[in-house]
């Protein structure tokens, strides 16, 4: 395994995901004579995982069961360990696009923070791509060299420890696309662009207030960058349910046998074949929105060196 | 890969992204091709040999010229107003007629000046305010002053030109839930991808700009062959196409049941035909290619080309054939081509047979006008457990359907459904504000993870479906539901 490439078998070693059921999953470092445990009871690494095939469902000691899962970097988004707010994939897929990444891409990228952004732009370069992250907490930035070790991925990425407004990323003219989200990008501008290629570099800043977004357009703009563009993306999430709507007792009119006139039966009904006259109700498949949502992340701005 | 070495440099045969503040154009650069784009018309002859993502005017004649960088006019306190109730929108404030701006142009004055002249022949000009004269500014630029900047294809280009130019040809797939679709599929080199789209190829050119030419795809098709037009717009290298394959939609069923042959492809009814009756004379030319292939596996199907013919060539006349050896000369070179391509056509059909066969994918992306539930209950069979799928879909009730199929079906956890919003913002000192909603547009995706099927007993037994789902103190037991 790594996240980098698929492995089919789990092997001592690898870290993979524990499911457990909806939005329940957590990551788990696979060891011989290890033990995990869950709420469905314990889970021995040495008969309950390695070897096995990743996918399987594993019966846990109690007698509930999980399925062990292959790590992605969008399932290490979701589970990985906070040490400072983190992006995630719905930013993380339009970052990626609006950067044109791809295998044998480079990029840098600061702050480092909790790496969830880190993994899944390791993932997007490799095999031959590389990522310098940038960041000046020394305790993050060396949790990060240790995740990177143990998922298989630093030979693809190089870890500084240095405030990138005062430092850069330590390389020059060679990134197709540089990603900043720190508290103050409009003062890395100038480093970004330096190490950046000459042309046709992309860059990405991503700001939660709109002041820190005017103050990096406008540095932007100064430094001779164009194509400045501004967006923000939501993520919609819709759970699937069957939804029963009772049918209101309208009452008859007078010598009229039939039913109240709302005909839940016709063609024209939403396109349910399946109502429920017995009972007065009608169901129908909906795409539900969840009560909560995240509504904002942060802005995007992106922008090419000329 | 050719990533970190010189900028790419246009060049004759490339397809290139013609780009004008926010819209965008494919097409090929080839000399003394017209090329018509945003009301102008050109050569792109002069382009070639400049770097991608160079800015050019268009000269009168019709020829480009880089621009020159030009400075920017110092915003020297001019005279402006402080709002606008006195300014009457009358139509006569512009004092240069139609005829003047032509003339102007017709002189080969730039853009640039004619703005200048526009500027100083509006009387209401100095009344605007500075924000106002900026706008103003900004529009007639855009009018006047004919940039265009020729920019290399990408994904984020060409899904946004598809996006906005031809959507109807992409389902309507907004740029970014490609983007989603892309992540959330963990699309990257050395996947062994299927990939189901009738995007007019843009999808699967996306997936292979992310895998970077190293691993493979199964392009998945309806009808007689895929739809690869978006597709050649990349301008990948040669190589990415060595393990891009595909299969016909209509063997799958044969092929999940076991009953899959070459003996009827989904190809032209002609070529069949032509096949057939030509066969007469070919006994030579069939014997190369059935040797060639001794050694692959495919040579089954090499065999496969009507034994029964070839034994009634032999028998035919010798005199017969060397009388007709002249006239049908073309014709057999044209059968011959015919039948070699038909032979390679089953040999890669049987290669994409054995991929598939093996059940290993690394993910499956669909995006079709189909219905996505037969799709996804069939291709999801080719796919190894722990793998992420995505299916796009135009409209979400489709997606609802499928949802419940796959829940029906087990083998797959982490199922979401969900949408992307996208809003773009102006941002401009003391000018901030979003510019424009696109939200209701984009599309919607169903993703998930495969897990190991429980042939046995379904995975959506009554403990997991309570663990799949919240619990609602109101809702109907599902199991008691006639759907």
């Amino acid at each position: 395994m790594s996240f980098v490439e698929y492995g089919d078998t789990i092997k001592d070693g690898d870290t993979a995901i524990v499911f457990l059921g909806h939005e329940s999953m957590f990551p788990v470092k696979v060891q011989h004579g290890t033990v995990t445990q869950t709420k469905y009871g314990v889970i021995r690494h040495s008969t309950d995982l390695i070897g096995k095939k990743y996918g399987s469902k594993v019966t846990c000691s109690k007698g509930g069961w999980v399925f062990i899962l292959h790590p992605t970097p969008e399932l290490w988004t979701m589970n990985l360990p906070h040490r400072t707010q983190i992006l995630y994939s719905t930013d993380i897929s339009i970052i990626t696009m609006m950067l044109e990444l791809k295998p044998g891409s480079v990029v840098c990228e600061s702050g480092t923070g909790s790496g969830s952004l880190s993994h899944a732009l390791i993932r997007t370069v490799a095999p031959t791509g590389h990522l310098y992250t940038v960041e000046f907490h020394q305790q993050r930035a060396e949790k990060a060299r240790e995740e990177f070790r143990e998922h298989g991925v630093e030979h693809l990425v190089t870890v500084t420890n240095q405030d990138v407004c005062k430092n850069g990323f330590g390389v020059s003219n060679i990134a197709d696309a540089v990603f900043l989200d720190i508290p103050s990008p409009w003062e890395a501008i100038g480093h970004a662009k330096s190490a950046l290629k000459a042309e046709g570099g992309r860059i990405c800043s991503f700001s939660p207030c709109i002041e820190q977004v005017q103050r990096t357009c406008l540095a932007m703009e100064e430094y001779g960058f164009t194509e400045i563009n501004t967006l923000e993306i939501l993520l919609r999430v819709y759970n699937v349910r069957t939804i029963s709507l009772q049918i209101p007792d309208l009452g008859k009119a007078a010598e009229d046998n039939s039913s109240t006139g709302f005909d839940s039966s016709s063609p024209s009904h939403q396109g349910s074949p399946c109502a429920n006259l017995q009972q007065g109700t009608v169901q129908f498949k909906s795409g539900v929105p969840l009560r909560e949502v995240v509504g904002h992340t942060g802005y995007l701005t992106f922008a090419t060196k000329s | 890969a050719m990533e970190g070495g010189p900028s790419a440099r246009i060049r004759e045969g490339d397809c290139a992204v013609l780009k004008r503040d926010e819209v965008f154009k494919a097409v090929s650069v080839l000399r003394r091709r017209k090329i018509i784009f945003e009301k102008q018309w050109f050569y792109l002859d002069n382009a070639i040999g400049h770097i991608y993502g160079t800015t050019f005017e268009v000269t009168s004649g019709g020829n480009l010229q880089p621009k020159q960088e030009v400075e920017e006019t110092t915003t020297e306190t001019k005279e402006a107003g402080t709002d606008n109730r006195n300014i009457v929108d009358d139509g006569k404030s512009q004092k240069l007629t139609h005829d003047d701006i032509k003339a102007l142009k017709d002189k080969g004055i730039k853009g640039q000046e004619i703005v200048q002249q526009l500027i100083e022949n509006s009387t209401t000009f100095r009344d605007k305010t500075e924000f106002a004269q900026d706008k103003y500014i900004k529009k007639k630029k855009k009018k006047y002053e004919a940039v265009i900047t020729i920019v290399k294809p990408s994904t984020r280009i060409l899904s946004t030109m598809y996006y906005a130019r031809e959507p109807g040809k992409i389902n309507h797939l907004r740029y970014d839930t490609l983007a989603q679709m892309l992540t959330l599929g963990n699309i990257h080199a050395g996947n062994k991808m299927i990939v189901m789209e009738t995007c007019a190829g843009l999808v699967l050119g996306a997936v292979m700009e992310r895998m970077g030419g190293y691993g493979s795809i199964i392009q998945m098709y309806p009808g007689g062959g895929p739809v690869r037009a978006a597709t050649s717009c990349f301008g990948f290298p040669r190589p990415f196409f060595d393990n891009l394959h595909e299969f016909p939609l209509s063997k799958v069923q044969s092929l999940l049941s076991g009953t899959f042959t070459t003996e009827t492809l989904p190809a032209d009814p002609e070529e069949n035909a032509l096949v057939e009756e030509e066969s007469n004379g070919l006994t030579e030319e069939k014997q190369t290619p059935l040797q060639e292939t001794e050694e692959e596996p495919t040579a089954e199907a090499a065999m496969e080309i009507n034994p029964t013919e070839e034994q009634d060539a032999m028998d035919m006349n010798a005199e017969d054939v060397e009388f007709k050896e002249n006239k049908e000369k073309e014709n057999k070179e044209n059968v011959r081509e015919k039948q070699i391509k038909q032979w390679e056509r089953r040999k890669k059909l049987l290669e994409a047979a054995a991929l598939l066969r093996e059940k290993n994918a690394d993910g499956l992306i669909v995006a079709s006008k189909f219905h996505p539930t037969p799709l996804l209950l069939s291709l999801l069979e080719f796919v190894a457990p722990s793998r992420p799928f995505v299916v796009y879909c135009q409209y979400k009730e489709p997606l609802l359907e499928c949802y419940t199929k796959l829940r029906e079906r087990g083998g797959v956890i982490n199922l979401k459904l969900s949408e992307t919003w996208l809003r773009n913002y102006q941002v401009l000192p003391d000018r901030s504000h979003p510019k424009l909603t696109m939200s209701g547009g984009g599309g919607y995706l169903l993703s998930g993870i495969t897990v190991v099927l429980d042939k046995g007993k379904s995975d959506s037994s009554n403990s997991e479906a309570l663990k799949m789902e919240e619990p609602s103190s109101k809702r109907c037991r599902l199991q008691d539901l006639p759907c």
